[in-house]
């Protein structure tokens, strides 16, 4: 503990000998764990190029029938979500406190926003006209009745269930950063993080900046496929 | 190194066993010495749940008619077997044990690099295996520990969604596990402890995390298909719904191969370092040992596809998978050159651990070797899903992993509790296995060749006798296992005090840490000076 100023002591949990290793081992870690999210959604990446490939006609009709102009105003809200991220990364290594709940508050704001879109346009229409594969499959309606003419039915529902599913994964991968924000939130308005603290920020930035890569390769690949 | 003068035989006053006595302080430590013991717990009573199975079901095959249990009760048996031996015991029991409570200690840090995340993962452990006990008194599962669809997506009526589950859950705390070995293995060496100075040990424990950080969540992926497959009734693998079943395979494999290297990796590292100080030598190939653990991490994750020769899979694919099954076993094949290398000229003691080793290093070389005729496409046509297989596997599974978890347990038994065992005991069960284990398997080779199936309660006259054996042959080896349970639970009270370094070894937890080790491992940071396996030669035993 000689190397360990007194100051330090706050925050350096007693099994580190530095605030320099504690630093070290948690970007560490946080860069370990988005690799096992990276071979997580890789499977599910895998799937989806195989179906794809076996039902390249049900593909086409279902990324048809999704909106462009949902999914591209989708993109824009969680890409400015990551900035307001990367802003409070900023301003918890200066020690603004205030400055970073505030980005705090923008971030989730934008990542509820992004839940909201989702569900409203989305997931609901879909639900309500039969595009939910499964038992009660059968797309009907003013949007979605044109489904029904898909000769690949089969295909379609495949579409669909990765649709949600990955869509889904994402979603929650949203929603468990939400509970993160809000802790940091808290201590943020504890003036908890500054110049020598502030890796809590940044991992979860990084945690927020990979959930928004995901996205940015989920929206071609399901809204785009021409 | 320089040596601190203390008597050997004193054991400190205060030490992480007894430094707090609630039932709280064990349930909520921090410690990793203390989650290495929860899981030995934990992990020790899946172990003797598997166990039971295995034996209820090698009585049933000991007729060649259906008369202790039918075919239904017969393939629940032989699924949870499987389930509870490889999510539950296999897969956790070297690294969350010894690798739990030694890597701290082998590297000269006060903990590993996160400790709330491994009793976390503890936590998680014992969710997966609570849901896992919830399958067995719910009727059981039967699809084989393999989840293969359409049979777990649409035939089978059995509690696969709850299965699925428990092995899902259960993989994130391996994931979680290993994370947290690579960061504490990166960033929280002692001074002086460069990359090449490290315990074998630790480099095979690095190379199974990668395993477990990069390969399981593929599988977690898989099983959560297979269970939304089943609630929701969409066919993502069902081939009457659209879904393609060796999709499923593949990534079932993807994992579920490099998981075998999971469970005998940890096992290598373990070998290591009990010949190295059982033959009083340096170990023989220091690098070559260490690169074949992390070559063996990396080749394994390009082999799956032989599991599926028979699948469907091209032609052209099997070959390919068929030639680098050829290559992953030269990595293996080097560590044993080297451990035989280390014998040779070595001042051999044949204590328990040892005794085991030797086992390990005999079972684990057939284990492998019979690897190689089902690696081959023309060979395992003919041996796919015959008891050749099931002898293979076992072979390296329980000749291998198990049998170097048990040497390890011996080896490290006086570090972890600070007393001796009855080691004429401990010799006596190192042999009992290894009998009471070749008596069982040998058979299943035979049985195999000419052509029994795996997973039937039934089979044909003929091979009645071979079945007998191998019945016998597991209730010597059942035996064999009971026994350490009885005096390792005998030592705890009665047991002569260990001692810092019973056996003369080598290595910061026997060097500068007291057995048992105090609550924050060391007294003072250690700083490395020397390599790995300084042995002169001439080391004393004090057991």
């Amino acid at each position: 503990m000689s190397s360990t100023s007194h100051a330090e002591h706050a925050y350096v949990a007693h099994h580190f000998h530095s605030a320099e290793q504690q630093k070290e081992a948690g970007t560490l870690g946080m860069w370990l764990f988005l690799a096992q999210e990276v071979m997580f959604f890789g499977g599910l990446f895998c799937v989806y190029a195989v179906y794809r490939l076996l039902n390249p006609d049900a593909w086409l009709a279902g990324s048809a029938s999704l909106s462009v102009f949902v999914g591209g105003v989708n993109t824009t809200v969680l890409l400015c979500s990551s900035f307001t991220m990367a802003l409070g990364v900023y301003f918890a290594q200066t020690g603004d406190n205030r400055r970073l709940f505030q980005a705090l508050v923008a971030t989730l704001a934008l990542g509820l926003l992004f839940i909201a879109i989702k569900l409203q346009f989305e997931y609901l229409p879909k639900y309500r006209e039969g595009v939910f594969p499964g038992a009660n499959w059968g797309p009907y309606g003013h949007h979605y009745g044109h489904l029904a003419d898909v000769a690949n039915q089969g295909g379609l529902q495949m579409y669909f269930v990765l649709y949600y599913i990955m869509t889904g994964m994402h979603a929650l991968h949203m929603i468990i950063g939400f509970g993160i924000m809000v802790v940091l939130m808290v201590l943020a308005r504890k003036n908890t993080f500054g110049p020598q603290r502030y890796m809590a920020v940044e991992n979860f930035g990084l945690y927020w900046h990979f959930v928004d890569i995901v996205w940015v390769f989920l929206f071609p690949m399901f809204y785009l496929v021409r | 190194m320089a040596t601190v003068v203390t008597d050997p035989n004193a054991a400190p006053a205060v030490h992480y066993l007894n430094w707090r006595k609630t039932v709280a302080s064990w349930l909520f430590s921090l410690d990793h010495k203390r989650i290495a013991i929860l899981y030995l717990i934990s992990i020790s009573v899946f172990f003797f749940v598997g166990g039971l199975l295995a034996a209820a079901f090698r009585l049933e095959l000991l007729t060649p008619e259906g008369d202790l249990m039918q075919a239904d009760t017969y393939n629940r048996y032989f699924t949870l077997h499987g389930v509870v031996m490889i999510f539950f015991f296999l897969i956790p029991s070297i690294p969350a044990v010894l690798g739990n409570f030694l890597i701290p200690l082998m590297i000269g840090a006060k903990d590993v690099a996160f400790p709330k995340l491994n009793l976390a993962s503890w936590y998680v452990y014992m969710i997966g295996g609570t849901l896992g006990v919830l399958v067995l008194v719910t009727g059981g599962v039967d699809t084989g520990w393999t989840f293969y669809s359409p049979l777990s997506t649409t035939y089978a009526n059995t509690n696969v969604f709850l299965a699925a589950m428990a092995a899902f859950v259960t993989g994130f705390s391996s994931i979680l596990t290993g994370l947290n070995f690579l960061v504490t293995i990166h960033t929280m060496r002692a001074p002086g402890l460069t990359w090449f100075r490290l315990p074998l040990f630790i480099w095979a424990h690095y190379a199974t995390s990668i395993i477990q950080v990069l390969a399981t969540p593929v599988v977690a992926i898989a099983i959560f298909l297979i269970a939304i497959e089943r609630v929701w009734g969409v066919g993502v693998f069902d081939p009457a719904l659209g879904g393609d079943p060796i999709l499923f395979q593949h990534l079932f494999w993807f994992y579920s191969h490099p998981a075998v290297y999971i469970m005998i990796l940890p096992g290598m590292g373990v070998i290591s370092e009990v010949i190295a100080c059982n033959a009083r030598n340096r170990i023989f190939g220091y690098p070559f040992i260490a690169f074949s653990s992390v070559a063996i991490a990396i080749v394994g994750f390009l082999v799956w596809g032989h599991h599926m020769f028979v699948s469907g899979q091209a032609m052209y694919s099997s070959l390919v998978f068929s030639v680098l099954t050829m290559l992953v076993a030269v990595p293996s094949a080097i560590k044993i050159f080297n451990w035989v290398g280390t014998l040779y000229r070595g001042n051999i003691v044949w204590t328990a651990p040892m005794l085991y080793a030797m086992g390990f290093l005999g079972l684990f070389a057939i284990g492998g070797g019979t690897g190689l005729f089902l690696g081959v496409t023309g060979t395992d046509i003919h041996l796919h899903d015959t008891y050749f297989v099931v002898a293979h596997f076992h072979y390296v599974m329980v000749g291998g992993a198990v049998m170097a978890y048990l040497a390890g347990l011996h080896f490290w038994w006086p570090k972890i509790t600070g007393r001796l065992y009855n080691h004429l005991l401990g010799k006596l069960s190192a042999i009992i296995v290894f009998i009471g284990f070749n008596a069982t398997f040998f058979p299943q080779f035979l049985l195999g060749m000419q052509g029994m199936p795996r997973r039937y309660h039934s089979y044909r006259e003929e091979w009645q006798l071979l079945n007998i054996f191998s019945t016998s042959g597991a209730m010597i080896l059942g035996i064999g296992f009971l026994l350490p349970v009885l005096y390792f639970t005998w030592s705890l009270v009665f047991g002569r005090r260990a001692g810092a370094n019973p056996w003369g070894a080598k290595g910061l937890e026997w060097e500068k840490a007291s057995s048992p080790p105090s609550p924050h491992n060391f007294d003072h940071d250690p700083v490395v000076t020397e390599e790995a396996y300084a042995y002169t030669g001439r080391e004393q035993l004090s057991v």
